[in-house]
């Protein structure tokens, strides 16, 4: 038994960190591609922005895209609530509310990634301290991740910090995915340009997996592989397909814990059958875009039931 | 004169309960000594053991500063300051009974019944109803300070919602983390059984229809709250949910929680939220932080609340000067902490007095807390005094004064080395079934040199205080 409250404030603590480490990847994405001459810098910080679901705000602010702007509205901006520093704060906010049923070491964490965090971004990075700045970033909320695995009991707390992770990363790899899916479409893209090419690695980039790919599928990019690869495949700790299974997984830790399931148990089940039992093939030719938004609105709507039935709405 | 010093007698001798300290102190290398002070630092921060000041924008979250330098006290002394605070715990408690109830040591023309009429702190909603237990303040922090060597004073009694019980819990932890050898070579009494024994003396006042264990939580008026961080460490240590207003509410006559398995109802409440925002229903209506309807669970005996409402009357500055009365009518004994002489600025004769010896005096604010509102004589300026004076014949009744006292001084690390600054000391006393006193308590140091204000919120800091088990 927990405090509805309590596990709203370790759902949206590690939604929030989450949200801040996948806000230091698609910069880091957005700049790669910023580099590569052959593509137009603007649309690619303009997809960016939209991937981080923070375009409208941005629009009303700016009205041009470059790097320094976008990359400090993502990083610093507190006018934006999903940029790194306001996703840090939050998290810490929650953190400072749940604190009883965190370990010190997972407190600590997010603490000093707070202060340090504060202090790094007290002022407007320079372009060239761009890669360091997201280097740390990336690396304390892996520490933050690494003293809550080493020091959490598995019980209801590290269930709902859980389902908040995934739900927020299944959201996010399904939001880049859909942002750029035209460059999946075999009918659109001119397979083996270079252009192409740097569209598909930037889409692995802002999900870690450029490395990975080549472990799992060829040497070569291939757009139906990359959408499998994140949607589909089941050890690739971003996909949706991986997302959902420990969701479910979670979901049925709680159930089993309270004795009680109730209807976001079977919506988690659902989706995850859904990914289960699909095939890329299947879901270019019912359209990639209609799965990817119908699985944006189906998380949301997971969000929600979650919430309800742990009275934490 | 110079104040009494606590280890360095006037001689330059040092007083025998810091002989090992000093040998010990002797053995040390400045440079690593000043390095372990920052380690502290790091730890506090680290742990967010922090304290908001109110009206501070920049410094929204700041540190308390602690000192390294352990304070001192024998076990002899200790014995009978526990004794005093024993003995005036159980006076507070047969008091706040009495008053709201029969009022004897009023009809015994004790005390004025002018100090409840028109008070804010004597909840009339409190007549005739007696807490579980009959206890009223279960939680108290005893402020006193020492003059000389056997000469110690109470100065105020916080029966209401005493803070700083985490300051004294984690000052040791960090002195044992930073210096593990010294508490091999020196017996100290430990102070970490604080939290069971705070759940233990809550549990034992449960109320009388609670089965089985109590369910108890910790009401916090949210991560904004200046001493937020003390309400969660608590509610951690024990072991309890830390509830805010919105997680409560009021169900089949019982006071529940909303939990992740539905309402959950709550049997013991350690509420760190003041009387008036504690039911707006019945106390102030605009109140966000309480739970509407709680004052009639309460009184139907279905949820214990501590400290009781309108234990607020106990602690009454206008009151304290009536301390050595109310501890002999209801324990048949004489104080055996004294009081500070007080003037009370309602009396005319005194007001008189008080406003001739302005310069010498410390005048508080009848209600005020936290030493906002108060006046250090000595150390204001001529024009602070007067503004002052003008306060104080605006409002007598609303003053109280008191001679400013040489507060006894123990060293802190100072970057030149050690340098005496003045202390209190504040011990936590836990009211129930019986009484537990934490040996030692939170010392609290002015850090400016010659400065008596010790309190956090005007640059004030803490030492790790020990008992000697001897």
């Amino acid at each position: 038994m927990l405090l509805g409250r309590t596990a709203n404030g370790l759902y949206w603590m590690f939604r929030y960190i989450e949200r801040a480490e996948n806000m230091a990847r698609l910069i880091d994405a957005g700049l790669r591609m910023a580099l590569t001459k052959t593509s137009d810098a603007p649309e690619e910080w303009s997809s960016v922005l939209m991937s981080a679901g923070v375009k409208i705000g941005y629009d009303a602010k700016y009205g041009e895209y470059n790097a320094s702007l976008v990359s400090d509205f993502l990083l610093r901006d507190l006018g934006n609530p999903s940029s790194v520093m306001s996703c840090i704060e939050t998290a810490r906010s929650n953190a400072r509310m749940v604190r009883t049923a965190l370990t010190r070491e997972a407190w600590e964490s997010v603490n000093e990634t707070w202060m340090i965090l504060k202090s790094t971004l007290a002022a407007a990075v320079p372009e060239t301290d761009l890669p360091r700045v997201l280097d740390q970033i990336k690396r304390e909320t892996a520490i933050i991740r690494g003293a809550f695995h080493g020091t959490m009991l598995r019980n209801e707390i590290f269930n709902f910090a859980r389902i908040g992770t995934f739900i927020e990363r299944a959201d996010n790899t399904a939001r880049i995915l859909d942002v750029k899916y035209y460059v999946l479409l075999p009918s659109i893209s001119y397979v083996g340009t270079t252009l192409d090419n740097f569209q598909w690695e930037s889409i692995l980039r802002s999900v870690s997996a450029h490395r990975s790919y080549r472990w799992v599928y060829d040497v070569e990019y291939n757009p139906v592989n990359i959408a499998d690869y994140l949607i589909l495949n089941s050890r690739m700790p971003r996909s949706l397909n991986f997302c959902y299974s420990n969701i479910v997984d979670n979901l049925t830790f709680l159930a089993n814990d309270y004795g009680k399931r109730h209807e976001c148990h079977d919506m988690a089940e659902s989706i995850m059958t859904r990914l289960e039992n699909n095939d890329i093939r299947t879901i270019f030719d019912n359209g990639l875009h209609e799965f990817l938004s119908d699985l944006i609105y189906q998380t949301y709507g997971l969000g929600s039931k979650i919430a309800e039935a742990y009275n934490f709405d | 004169m110079k104040p009494f010093d606590e280890m360095i007698k006037t001689g330059g001798q040092v007083r025998p309960p810091y002989e090992q300290l000093q040998c010990w102190l002797n053995t040390q290398n400045p440079e690593r000594f000043a390095q372990k002070a920052r380690d502290a630092e790091n730890v506090f921060r680290k742990t967010g053991i922090t304290f908001a000041v109110y009206g501070d924008e920049e410094a929204a979250e700041r540190l308390i500063p602690f000192d390294i330098i352990p304070r001192i006290i024998t076990g002899n002394e200790w014995r009978r300051l526990s004794q005093g605070i024993e003995q005036r715990v159980m006076a507070l408690n047969a008091f706040l009974d009495d008053i709201y109830h029969r009022q004897e040591i009023i009809r015994a023309g004790r005390i004025p019944r002018e100090l409840f009429t028109h008070n804010d702190a004597f909840l009339p909603e409190m007549v005739g109803f007696r807490p579980p237990g009959n206890v009223y303040t279960h939680i108290i922090g005893v402020d006193i300070v020492r003059t000389e060597e056997n000469q110690f004073y109470v100065l105020e009694d916080n029966a209401r919602t005493p803070s700083g019980v985490s300051y004294m819990l984690e000052n040791r932890e960090t002195m044992m983390q930073l210096f593990p050898e010294l508490f091999q070579q020196i017996k100290v009494r430990p102070v970490e059984t604080y939290p069971k024994q705070l759940r233990q003396s809550l549990a034992a006042v449960a109320p009388p229809g609670c089965n089985g264990t109590p369910t108890i939580a910790v009401l916090t008026p949210g991560i904004y709250n200046s001493a937020y961080f003390e309400h969660a460490f608590l509610a951690d240590q024990m072991g309890v949910e830390l509830v805010e207003g919105s997680d409560l509410k009021i169900e089949n006559g019982k006071v529940v929680m909303r939990t992740t398995e539905g309402n959950r109802a709550i049997d013991v409440l350690y509420r760190r939220v003041d009387d008036s925002f504690l039911d707006p229903l019945t106390f102030r209506r605009d109140s966000a932080l309480g739970v509407a309807g709680i004052m009639d669970v309460y009184r139907s005996g279905n949820i214990t609340i501590a400290n009781a409402p309108g234990t607020g009357i106990a602690d009454d500055k206008a009151l304290y000067s009536y301390m050595p009365e109310i501890v002999e009518f209801y324990t048949g004994r004489k104080a055996i902490l004294e009081n500070v002489p007080t003037h009370r600025c309602s009396e005319p004769d005194t007001l008189k007095y008080v406003l001739e010896n302005l310069a010498d005096l410390v005048v508080k604010e009848v209600h005020g807390s936290g030493g906002y509102g108060m006046l250090v004589g000595p150390a204001a300026t001529k024009q602070e005094r007067e503004d002052f004076a003008l306060k104080l014949k605006a409002n007598p009744k609303n003053y109280i004064a008191q001679p400013t006292l040489a507060l006894s001084t123990t060293p802190i690390m100072t970057e030149k080395g050690l340098a005496p600054r003045h202390v209190d000391l504040r011990p936590f006393v836990l009211v129930s079934d019986r009484i537990r006193i934490t040996p030692g308590g939170l010392t609290r140091v002015a850090l400016k040199e010659g400065s008596l204000v010790v309190n956090s919120s005007q640059g004030g800091g803490t030492k790790d205080t020990w008992v000697l088990d001897d």
